[in-house]
């Protein structure tokens, strides 16, 4: 493996292939390899959901995740001891973006890149023997139990409640925005356990239990129609004390140390750079008085503004990734990432929007579903288009907004 | 050109204010659109009243004889509460079509039934590839003795599935893209050869996807001449293009006023959000936006009645530019300073950015407008 000098990130980009950064001979193997693993394991139907935003099945992302764990695939930013790949950065950039690029449903974060380095940062021997083998595998579905009605960017305000009751807690209250949790299993979850002294230092990181009575999941409909998130409604749920992660009252520390780790994967370059490409096939296709819209100089100019700020933020995560494996934290600045590459991703699909025209305005939500059969209208491409711009909007508010993420910058970086 | 309302304008305005509050409140317009048709025609008849379908009907069809600025006024108001019936394709294309195309003999058949409330029409015009170009026209129709025999496909036809009548666009000559040739037709929707397939759209209302199977058309269904339509359906389509800018610019008015509604109730951190200056100066930006895109539309609802075609077109294409670029910044920000609560279906703030980003993608979005004002700088 190459050595990974500090400037190495710098290397130029090839002119004939877009968008392609110049690889060693060793890590064009690299990535020839994830290539054609992922060629060979991505179905065609899975491929066409996954580009599109079709809606993927919970057997559509296990599937994928179970093959990736029998490749040793599954945990790349984990150390190697715990089943970590022993990547370099560009080994793991190159990884993200041919899973991007071949269609590959997203591997869910909640376990792999959320729960697990907290576990293996502040949980007990336990815990790690427990749950890490068991998230390599996709045992487990985990899912987020952060934000509650009242409590959003304001998190520390967080009021369900946990109470103590000899081996374990009794948990009362509310989180929403829970992604994916009508498929979820387990939930790390952060409760109030004290009302003492600041209210950051009152809270505490379990690991809940979704399959027991008093969990209640209800599902939100959003304004694209689809319901990927979701209440989650806890009344007199136990949690057995060991299941707390760390000490008692010691959470925010634990989630703060979460919001720290693995980063990059929130920029989602890889994605970004498959669905341009699907922009400019898109705008292939779209004719305006026998012009394809691609030749339109105007739109290629917007296309071109956002590829330019992905080779920017690319630049960033290669960065990134590489202080990562020479053991420094990403440190606030990776707040920059999780805005531009929102803002990246969003940008996408106001020109998708854009590219399909007219045929923006029909909306049928059961078209997305599995099993749906008809002939689309117009184009097949455009149907999830307008509601994926829709929803998309998300990513600028979840994941803590991109007004907190600037204002972590400001604090932390600036100094304010 | 004056740039207050007049003393009728005031009391229309009043008046198609007063029936968003009290008739079409958000769960109301929600129960509406899942009807069948996807409009309520208690209220159609309750517009026919009021005198609303009549406003732009010339006189002697029993109308109002209304001018543009009258009917932007109005469609402000809907624009307000986000009203779905099909008053855009009835009587800002429909109606519009026939009084400037039609013979006096068709203009006495169908307008005062039109501004009674009795005969629906919806404008059948766009193309499955035609984008934004409105002289994109595959669809043939061919004489054959007394009758055309049309056969072709339109798109997003909106409020198809109700209308007693398409306003039909047609080739009678040329080729695709050519201005010349273009023929506009009165197609009863009950005629044989005419398969629907009827769809919701992503803003709420209804549209469908049309195909003409030798459909049979008598001569005496033409609307004016022969291969001259382009320009009045140019014409009718800028003055469409601002009364969408007028229903935006009430759409714009409420999204704006539930966000700052909501950033000052909503609490973190011990304080309403709109304390925060960062978020204030969003808001402003988007007050600011919403009322420069209702200053140009009306100033192009003045215009467009009595300037010259080119002063026309700038007015139309600034206004649907302004529009789009607001609606956009007003939608996108509505939703972020609501944050994850914007996201849902239950709350208005998505229902009106929805409808603001269908407003920009009709008849030309910002680029589109922009490359057309463009052309005559």
């Amino acid at each position: 493996m190459a050595v990974w000098g500090s400037l190495d990130y710098l290397r130029l980009f090839k002119e004939s292939e877009v968008m392609d950064l110049i690889l060693k001979p060793e890590e064009e193997k690299f990535r020839d390899e994830v290539r054609a693993f992922v060629a060979e394991n991505i179905t065609e139907d899975i491929r066409k959901k996954t580009m599109t935003g079709f809606r993927l099945d919970k057997e559509d992302h296990e599937s994928w995740q179970k093959k990736l764990y029998e490749k040793g695939w599954m945990a790349p930013g984990w150390p190697v001891e715990y089943g970590g790949t022993g990547w370099s950065p560009m080994q793991k950039h190159i990884f993200e973006e041919e899973c991007a690029a071949g269609g590959a449903p997203p591997v869910i974060a909640f376990g792999v890149t959320m729960v697990a380095p907290v576990i293996m940062a502040f949980g007990s021997d336990k815990q790690k023997e427990y749950y890490l083998p068991r998230i390599l595998k996709s045992e487990d579905w985990w899912c987020q139990g952060y934000s509650e009605p009242g409590s959003g960017s304001d998190l520390a305000s967080l009021r369900t409640k946990a109470v103590l009751n000899g081996d374990h807690y009794i948990v009362n209250g509310q989180k929403t925005w829970t992604s994916l949790a009508q498929h979820a299993n387990l939930m790390f979850c952060l409760v109030r356990t004290s009302d003492e002294g600041k209210r950051q230092e009152g809270i505490s990181f379990l690991l809940v239990d979704m399959n027991q009575p008093g969990v209640t999941v209800q599902p939100i409909k959003t304004i694209d129609g689809s319901t990927e998130v979701n209440n989650v409604f806890l009344e007199d749920v136990k949690v057995p004390v060991e299941n707390r992660v760390g000490e008692e009252n010691k959470g925010w520390t634990y989630a703060k140390y979460l919001l720290g780790h693995e980063r990059t994967s929130i920029a989602a370059v890889g994605r970004s750079k498959a669905q341009i490409k699907r922009l400019k096939t898109i705008a292939s296709a779209e004719e305006h008085n026998g012009t394809a819209l691609i030749h339109d100089q105007a739109f290629r100019e917007k296309i071109a503004d956002i590829e330019i700020d992905l080779l920017a933020l690319e630049s960033l995560v290669l960065r990134v990734l590489s202080d990562e494996s020479a053991g420094k934290g990403p440190g606030p600045e990776a707040s920059f990432l999780k805005i531009k590459g929102t803002e990246v991703q969003q940008g996408i699909t106001e020109l998708l929007i854009e590219a399909i025209g007219n045929y923006a305005h029909p909306f049928i939500p059961e078209s997305m579903d599995k099993g749906w059969n008809e002939e689309p209208i117009g184009p097949e491409y455009a149907s999830s288009i307008a509601p994926h711009y829709f929803n998309w909007r998300k990513a600028s508010i979840y994941g803590g907004s991109n007004e907190i993420q600037k204002n972590i910058i400001a604090k932390a970086v600036l100094g304010f | 050109m004056s740039f207050t309302f007049t003393e009728d304008q005031k009391l229309l305005s009043e008046s198609a204010d007063r029936f968003v509050l009290d008739d079409y409140n958000f769960e109301t317009r929600r129960k509406i659109i899942g009807q069948d048709g996807g409009f309520d025609r208690d209220n159609w008849k309750k517009f026919a009243e009021l005198g609303w379908l009549a406003l732009p009907i010339a006189e002697e069809y029993g109308g109002l004889g209304g001018s543009t600025v009258d009917t932007a006024v109005l469609l402000e108001s809907f624009g307000r509460g986000l009203v779905v019936e099909p008053y855009q394709s009835c009587i800002v294309l429909g109606a519009e079509l026939l009084q400037s195309a039609g013979n006096v003999e068709q203009k006495s058949q169908y307008l005062p039934s039109i501004a009674e409330g009795k005969t629906l029409l919806s404008f059948a015009h766009i193309e499955p590839t035609s984008r934004f170009n409105l002289c994109h026209i595959r669809t043939r129709a061919i004489k054959q003795g007394d009758c055309f025999i049309i056969d072709g496909e339109k798109a997003i036809v909106h409020n198809a599935e109700t209308a007693d009548y398409f306003i039909l666009s047609a080739r009678t000559e040329g080729d695709t893209n050519d201005e010349e040739g273009i023929t506009l037709f009165l197609v009863p929707s009950s005629s044989s050869g005419i398969e629907m397939r009827s769809y919701p759209t992503i803003d709420g209302l209804r549209a469908s996807e049309i195909c003409f199977n030798s459909v049979k058309v008598d001569q005496q269904h033409v609307l004016g001449e022969l291969n001259q339509a382009a320009e009045y359906i140019q014409k009718v389509v800028d003055r469409a293009c601002v009364l969408l800018c007028a229903e935006a610019a009430g759409a714009m008015d409420t999204a704006v006023k539930l966000t700052v509604d909501y950033i000052k109730n909503r609490e973190q951190f011990g304080q309403a959000i709109g304390s925060f200056q960062v978020l204030q100066h969003r808001a402003v930006e988007m007050l600011g936006a919403k009322d420069f895109s209702r200053a140009l539309t009306y100033r192009a609802a003045g215009a467009i009645d009595q300037s010259n075609a080119s002063e026309r077109t700038r007015a139309v294409s600034a206004a649907k530019v302004e529009m789009g670029r607001s609606g956009k910044l007003i939608g996108q920000e509505g939703i972020q300073l609501h944050g994850g609560m914007g996201m849902t279906d239950d709350m208005p703030i998505g229902h009106f950015f929805k409808r603001l980003t269908m407003i920009d993608a009709i008849f030309g979005n910002v680029d589109f407008h922009k490359k057309r004002f463009a052309q005559i700088i």
